[in-house]
């Protein structure tokens, strides 16, 4: 890179600069998160909070914060959420995709226009709530699955993904007397799963995240996820952690509510390097007019 | 006739299959917009919606003439305005920065740590929000009073809400809104680089002449998609982040509706300003499927 001018050098190392900071405020929170919620509080008082690398190491917020059963029984409802729901998302997202990717289904144009509708047009929040109260799922961890069956966007990539599928194989098969059946688990589904895969982690990753439909559906605490439960902890605390009072007990609001943070993402961190590059591939293969 | 018949006979595995999505559909999306009605009538909990006595359009007169019609409403506009000037940009201006980003290895480990925060959870935000900006025990509040400065009680002052709602919300999706960038940038003739290096063309030339011009497309969709979503400002991200202190400037439409419909139980109302809602949003998006199509063919 002779070529290179003065300025242009000097753009260059702006431009790395800057995306290392933005780079590393993606990441120095959740090591401030994990630091906090090991440390003792007497070492947060004495370094004023800042502390990067624990010095010393205590697990009392954890402990405090499995106490009840509450933490178990937010990660089962969430577990139930995250496997059962994605799996019936994924299976009835399917089922509706492959009919409709049939170009010469008769009456596929209407009833695409009765799903696309559905994206442009809701009743909104209250609506859905008398809904899910009428038909009495109110409390049960189905209302947080059944709701969301199908996403029409989602449905939509899955139906363009099938429509580029070479026909020939389809007719193929078919000559050789395969059902519809057969053509979609021997062809179809064996060609599909990059895009299985994507949308299935789309859908997974909307279970994990939820909380909103939980506040509006379940009161029942024992049923409660994990989101919500880290933001009763994150709301409950804030009311106190102003008052330094609070900082002399033995485990102090902090730690508790940043090793709450911490059990709620650590599971994502976890998984993250596996499966973030099937999410580029999902974005682009979104990008795709349905 | 025999013809229908063949073809229905041809397609009935087919219609079988798609049965059991239409059936979601129509109950789960199609039965909420019948109750809608209940924003035209006095709805009682007691009485149901069948029941409930109609009042017309007193809800949505109601709403219209309430002192808090402005607010909300401006509220929602402004946060969505704040949002489409600040986090519509940041995106391009990323994938700019990493496109002139010559290491392989560089690039995508930044873009791999850009991703990160859009799989987190708007309540685990909250949570590094406090770790860092709580009065007490936040990082910010202590590194500051460290400086001999007075506090500052982030997450409660009016002030600050909508800077850090729009914040977040740069932070939470600049790396992932970025991916389609990059994808189109990728799509641009390096013979034009080399053309105008050789003509002496500066790297702001370039950027300007070739780069924006070649990804203008993906950038005047992406907006048009944005302006027909202008009244969903992001619900769960406002919803986590507001409290009494801080509720005059963030209150947005939907907030409302949730708190005026859930906790004061005014199904009535909270209907007629959802449906209100969703009316504006349903036109804004035939406005811009309009607009998509003298561009880069319609939305969908």
């Amino acid at each position: 890179m002779n070529t290179m001018t003065n300025s242009e050098r000097i753009t260059q190392i702006l431009n790395y600069t800057l995306l290392s900071l933005l780079a590393a405020t993606c990441v120095i929170p959740f090591i401030y998160v994990i630091t906090v919620s090991v440390t003792p509080i007497s070492e947060v008082i004495k370094n004023d909070g800042l502390v990067l690398i624990p010095t010393k190491v205590t697990w009392t917020a954890y402990e405090a914060i499995m106490q009840g059963g509450r933490l178990t029984e937010a990660y089962q409802a969430t577990l139930f959420r995250v496997g059962v729901g994605t799996v019936v998302n994924l299976f009835f997202t399917i089922l509706t995709a492959l009919p409709l990717s049939r170009k010469s289904l008769p009456g596929r144009s209407y009833f695409l226009m009765f799903i696309v509708f559905t994206m442009l047009f809701n009743g909104g929040i209250i609506p859905s709530y008398l809904l899910v109260k009428e038909i009495g799922l109110l409390d049960s961890s189905w209302s947080l699955i059944v709701p969301g069956l199908i996403n029409a966007f989602y449905l939509m990539i899955v139906k363009s993904f099938f429509e580029q599928l070479p026909e020939a194989i389809d007719e193929a098969a078919r000559i050789d007397g395969a059902g519809e059946l057969a053509i979609l688990f021997r062809i179809v589904l064996p060609l599909s799963v990059p895009i299985i895969a994507t949308v299935g982690l789309f859908y997974a990753v909307w279970h994990w995240n939820s909380y909103f439909d939980a506040l509006l559906y379940i009161n029942d605490a024992s049923k409660q996820p994990l989101q919500l439960f880290l933001r009763q902890i994150l709301l409950a605390s804030v009311a106190i952690s102003g008052d330094a009072a609070e900082a002399a007990n033995s485990v102090n609001p902090i730690s508790v509510q940043m090793a709450s943070v911490a059990v709620t993402t650590l599971p994502i961190l976890l998984v993250y390097p596996f499966i973030q590059k099937h999410f580029t591939r999902g974005v682009l293969l979104g990008s795709v007019k349905g | 006739m025999a013809l229908i018949a063949r073809q229905f006979r041809r397609y009935s595995i087919m219609y079988v299959l798609l049965l059991p999505g239409l059936l979601y559909f129509a109950v789960f999306k199609y039965v909420p917009m019948v109750y809608i009605t209940a924003g035209f009538k006095n709805y009682n909990v007691l009485k149901g919606l069948w029941e409930s006595p109609w009042v017309g359009w007193q809800n949505f007169k109601f709403f219209f003439e309430g002192v808090y019609f402005y607010q909300i409403i401006g509220n929602t506009i402004l946060i969505s305005l704040y949002k489409l000037v600040f986090s519509f940009p940041a995106p391009i201006i990323l994938a700019l920065m990493l496109n002139s980003v010559t290491s392989g290895g560089f690039k995508r480990t930044i873009q791999t740590l850009t991703y990160l925060p859009h799989f987190l959870s708007w309540v685990i935000i909250y949570g590094l929000m406090v770790a860092f900006l709580a009065p007490g025990t936040g990082l910010v509040n202590q590194l500051m009073t460290a400086f001999h400065l007075e506090r500052i009680s982030f997450l409660t002052e009016p002030s600050l809400i909508r800077s850090l709602i729009v914040g977040t919300d740069i932070w939470q999706s600049v790396g992932w809104g970025a991916i389609i960038y990059l994808a189109a940038l990728t799509g641009i003739d390096p013979s034009l680089y080399e053309a105008a290096t050789v003509d002496g063309a500066s790297r702001w030339r370039q950027i300007w002449s070739i780069t924006l011009p070649g990804i203008r497309n993906v950038i005047i969709l992406m907006l048009i998609l944005r302006l027909s979503a202008i009244l969903d400002v992001g619900f769960d991200q406002i919803y986590i982040m507001m409290n009494p202190l801080n509720q005059e400037k963030a209150d947005v439409i939907e907030t409302w509706v949730y708190r005026v419909g859930m906790q004061e139980g005014r199904i009535g109302l909270a209907t007629a300003v959802g449906l209100f809602k969703s009316v504006i949003g349903f036109m804004l998006v035939l406005g811009a499927n309009r607009l998509a199509k003298r561009f880069d063919g319609q939305i969908w």
